[in-house]
């Protein structure tokens, strides 16, 4: 991480190297976390465009956070900006759940597929498919779990850039991977 | 997604219910001996959890779309405008 910061103070002092080096890196996940907060497309790269702006600009940064976490900082306050004032975070509606029956056992028990994954070509596809899964989930669910399980963050960073509750920010991310875990199992049951 | 701390066992529905919590490290001690224990005789369960690893996983995998080079060379002429000023 500290290899970021040289980065950042290099890039400030108008090394266009490290601008380009930097851009490599987080150009494709700002944007992709840009999308979770900010529907269209060509306001979701303003948001990044003013990121890399504040971050050239030199907008301070807090020394305990990880550079990862900073430039998020960075984006979702832009990307907010750019969205509709109110967004209601909707936590997954539990009571309804028909997987299970009256006593609170499985009525569809999960089809088994994991032992079907355990080699590394099967593992790749899944990679694959789990990209495609993403986007189609709701953007609470979606900012959680890009957060979370594909930038592998902290619970706690993702609560914090995001303003949830440790159990809001984890029943978002619950009903992110059960979507994605259902899908898979739909998936497979298919394939 | 705390659970009442009453001594029956955990139906699946219960069990389902604190496995992201689980996952997450975030179970306290008593809620985990109790999932434990259902676990060790429901493989319906014990697949679910599995799956939700697999799932996991999986999420850790996924690279970032390639960035087009021409939003890379966009970008530069912005630094460089931004620099210059």
């Amino acid at each position: 991480m500290t290899d970021e910061h040289a980065l950042v103070a290099r890039l400030r002092a108008g090394d266009e190297e490290a601008f380009v080096l930097l851009v490599r890196r987080y150009q494709a996940r700002l944007l992709r976390l840009a999308r979770t907060v900010v529907a269209d497309g060509a306001a979701a790269e303003q948001a990044v465009r003013d990121t890399w702006l504040a971050v050239v600009g030199g907008v301070g940064r807090s020394e305990r956070s990880a550079f990862t976490t900073w430039l998020f900082h960075l984006l979702l306050v832009r990307a907010r900006t750019a969205s509709d004032p109110v967004r209601r975070v909707a936590v997954p509606d539990r009571a309804t759940d028909d997987r299970f029956d009256a006593s609170g056992a499985w009525s569809t028990p999960p089809v088994p597929w994991v032992e079907r994954i355990d080699d590394r070509l099967a593992a790749d596809k899944l990679a694959v498919r789990v990209h495609e899964i993403l986007a189609t989930l709701p953007d609470p669910e979606r900012q959680v779990v890009v957060l979370r399980d594909v930038e592998g963050l902290t619970a706690d960073d993702v609560s914090e850039l995001l303003g949830l509750t440790d159990d809001g920010q984890r029943a978002l991310l619950d009903g992110a991977r059960e979507r994605i875990r259902h899908q898979l199992a739909v998936d497979l049951e298919q394939g | 997604m705390p659970f009442a701390g009453r001594r029956r066992a955990l139906v699946c529905r219960d069990a389902v219910a604190l496995m992201t919590a689980r996952l997450e490290g975030a179970l306290p001690g008593r809620d985990r001996e109790r999932l434990d224990a259902h676990l060790a005789g429901c493989p319906h369960c014990t697949e679910h959890l599995a799956q939700l690893r697999a799932t996991v996983h999986a999420l850790g995998r996924v690279e970032p779309d390639d960035v087009p080079e021409a939003s890379v060379d966009e970008l530069i002429v912005h630094y460089r405008r931004w620099t210059a000023e």
